[in-house]
């Protein structure tokens, strides 16, 4: 058989991530090598597996699907308790009855992206070929793959058209290229907190990360799984690097001033003796428990590689030529990961592709992460723009 | 922008919005600069049928038009409208934003150039009333429809009717149509002169074409 579809098992808290690549709690598909996944590099996956989740109901006319996309570590668990952490889902506050994105009026689709490692197919995933951890023989992955195993989804569930497809970050680069790729199955489009390429200040954060992972000895080029080990140092320190681009100087000084952790005076010694050495250390520490080092490597390289604006000639709005997508741009203020500007960009050439755009910039002084948060301009904004798209698509 | 200088009919649209809708043909490509909360806007999909868009500068005004299911991107009237191509747009409106931009000349220039038709609608600084405030009090006029202190106003750049006029001369605009509204809503006549219209329009909206 082609296609094996898969019910999810019960999940529960402190599952291992390990065990998550393979059998995720949650829903999974697993295409055939009838259906491969031919991707950008040139490469392809023969066995494509997805692993998604599903809230909400479709309804009779197949018209009210939502697909959420994902940030860089996300996953497919965006209003569930996650499997592996026991946490609420990342899009908790956004996605539910009553929420912004309305689960009792859209049926709302999350997938985990190729190339990660909670249940779609990447390089923690055991490749049938050789019956061990692709490792680095995964083929790149870039966002349009990402793209297109969603769309393999899509088909699958026999959902034609999209109402709408939603995701801040990394997710709103695949929002993006929703509307490039597949402009006549996207009624809506929200990118928030994006941009239509990766800049070379956030490559260079990537390279710092990628880095780090890579100096370790345990990352054993790649091959770490099968010793039953992992580069846990290298990914803690990609991590807290990566995540002070996800915040503010505000945010920070805010949070944690110049406080001394659990001390009246430094110890003139290299302990964690700010309160925000340890916090890092603790984001670093508690990262490796739930992510892959090698899903980092991929996944952050697919965001490195985005450029919407040279797949289409150099220039952007061609990427939205003819579209008849709604758009709904969002950018927060302290955000210096995915600035206004980025935004702006996109606007500018969905203008200028006389596309419908609407944009907002929210005022935030939590930088990069605002759009995870509790930001009631945002919600506002995402439900008012969800619910007068639907009156024009006619969902009730 | 926050800038309006408003006449309301109690219950229905503003009487320049009114104004400005009759110069709209239907089904047009429009774009609203300073669209506040989208009254205009929606008022011009509603009557007139047209693919609108805007540009408003507050949040608040936004998210208030996204709400309402109108494509609205938060910008900047003095600074976003280069980034618009050439005629991408029927009609480019301005109403009641003129005095509250840094640089007047730039933006009508620029909303001539992005629309084939551009309509623009301004409080009148040379009516009657704010002449005798100033010559019987000589101080700057605060009135129910300029309700703000000079030290206080987003209206920086007021002009008389005339003043509009000329500015439409500098820039090779020509004037299709204007109509003069009074303080009460009514219209003066078609074929007044200028002088009769810069004394007795509390504001006027101006059709211009390149």
């Amino acid at each position: 058989m082609a296609v094996t579809e898969q019910q999810a098992p019960a999940a529960t808290a402190g599952m291992s991530s390990r065990d998550q690549a393979d059998q995720p709690a949650s829903l999974v598909v697993r295409f055939g090598p009838d259906q491969p996944l031919v991707l950008d590099s040139g490469g392809r996956i023969d066995h494509l597996q997805i692993g998604y989740q599903t809230y909400g109901t479709l309804d009779g006319n197949r018209a009210n699907a939502i697909l959420v996309c994902h940030a860089l570590t996300g996953d497919q668990h965006a209003a569930n308790r996650n499997p592996v952490t026991g946490k609420p889902g990342w899009w908790d506050m956004m996605i539910g009855p009553g929420k912004p994105i309305d689960t009792d009026r859209y049926f709302v689709i999350c997938a985990n992206v190729v190339g990660s490692c909670m249940g779609t197919t990447g390089p923690a995933s055991t490749n049938p070929a050789t019956g061990r951890p692709y490792g680095l023989d995964l083929p790149v992955i870039t966002v349009r793959d990402m793209v297109r195993a969603q769309a393999m989804l899509l088909d699958h569930l026999g959902i034609e058209s999209l109402f709408s497809v939603a995701g801040g970050s990394l997710g709103g680069m695949q929002v993006l290229q929703w509307a490039a790729s597949y402009p006549e199955r996207v009624f809506s489009a929200l990118p928030l907190a994006a941009g239509a390429r990766h800049s070379s200040q956030n490559i260079a954060f990537h390279e710092v990360g990628r880095q780090a992972i890579m100096a370790d000895p345990e990352w054993r080029n790649g091959r770490y799984l099968e010793a039953g080990t992992s580069p846990r140092k290298g990914l803690a320190v990609a991590r807290m690097a990566a995540h002070i681009t996800y915040l503010s100087d505000e945010a920070l000084h805010r949070k944690f001033g110049r406080n001394l952790q659990d001390r009246d005076k430094p110890t003139f010694g290299f302990d964690a003796d700010f309160q925000v050495e340890s916090y890092l250390r603790h984001q670093g520490s508690s990262f490796v428990d739930r992510f892959d080092a090698n899903s980092y490597l991929y996944v952050t390289r697919a965001m490195d590689y985005f450029d919407l604006a040279a797949e289409h000639g150099g220039r952007l709005a061609n990427a939205f030529k003819g579209s008849r997508t709604r758009f709904c741009v969002a950018s927060f203020t302290s955000d210096w990961l995915f600035p206004t500007s980025e935004s702006k960009t996109v606007v500018r050439a969905l203008n200028a592709a006389g596309a419908s755009v609407s944009f907002v910039e929210i005022e935030s002084d939590r930088g990069h992460d605002a759009f995870l948060l509790d930001e009631p301009e945002l919600f506002s904004t995402v439900r008012g723009f969800l619910s007068s798209a639907a009156e024009a698509r006619g969902i009730r | 922008m926050n800038a309006h200088t408003q006449t309301f009919l109690p219950g229905h649209a503003r009487v320049d919005h009114l104004a400005i809708a009759e110069l709209v043909t239907r089904g047009s490509r429009v774009l609203d600069v300073g669209s506040g909360d989208g009254q205009l806007l929606k008022l011009l999909e509603e009557t007139r049928r047209v693919d609108g868009r805007g540009i408003e500068i507050s949040q608040k005004g936004v998210n208030e038009c996204v709400a309402r299911g109108l494509s609205v991107v938060q910008g900047d009237a003095d600074t976003d409208l280069v980034d618009y191509p050439d005629d991408a747009f029927d009609y480019v409106i301005l109403s009641q934003t003129l005095q509250a931009t840094h640089r007047p000349r730039l933006v009508v220039e620029q909303m001539l150039r992005i629309g084939r038709k551009a309509i623009v609608s301004v409080p009148n600084f040379g009516h009657w009333r704010i002449r005798l405030y100033m010559l019987f009090r000589g101080r700057m006029p605060v009135t129910r429809s300029l309700p703000e202190s000079w030290y206080e106003t987003p209206n920086i750049h007021f002009c008389t009717i005339r003043d509009f006029v000329e500015l439409c001369k500098e820039v090779d605009a020509r004037i299709e149509k204007a109509t003069a509204l009074r303080a009460d809503g009514t219209r003066l006549h078609f074929n007044a002169p200028w002088w009769l219209w810069n004394l007795f329009g509390q504001q006027a909206v101006f059709l211009l074409s390149r």
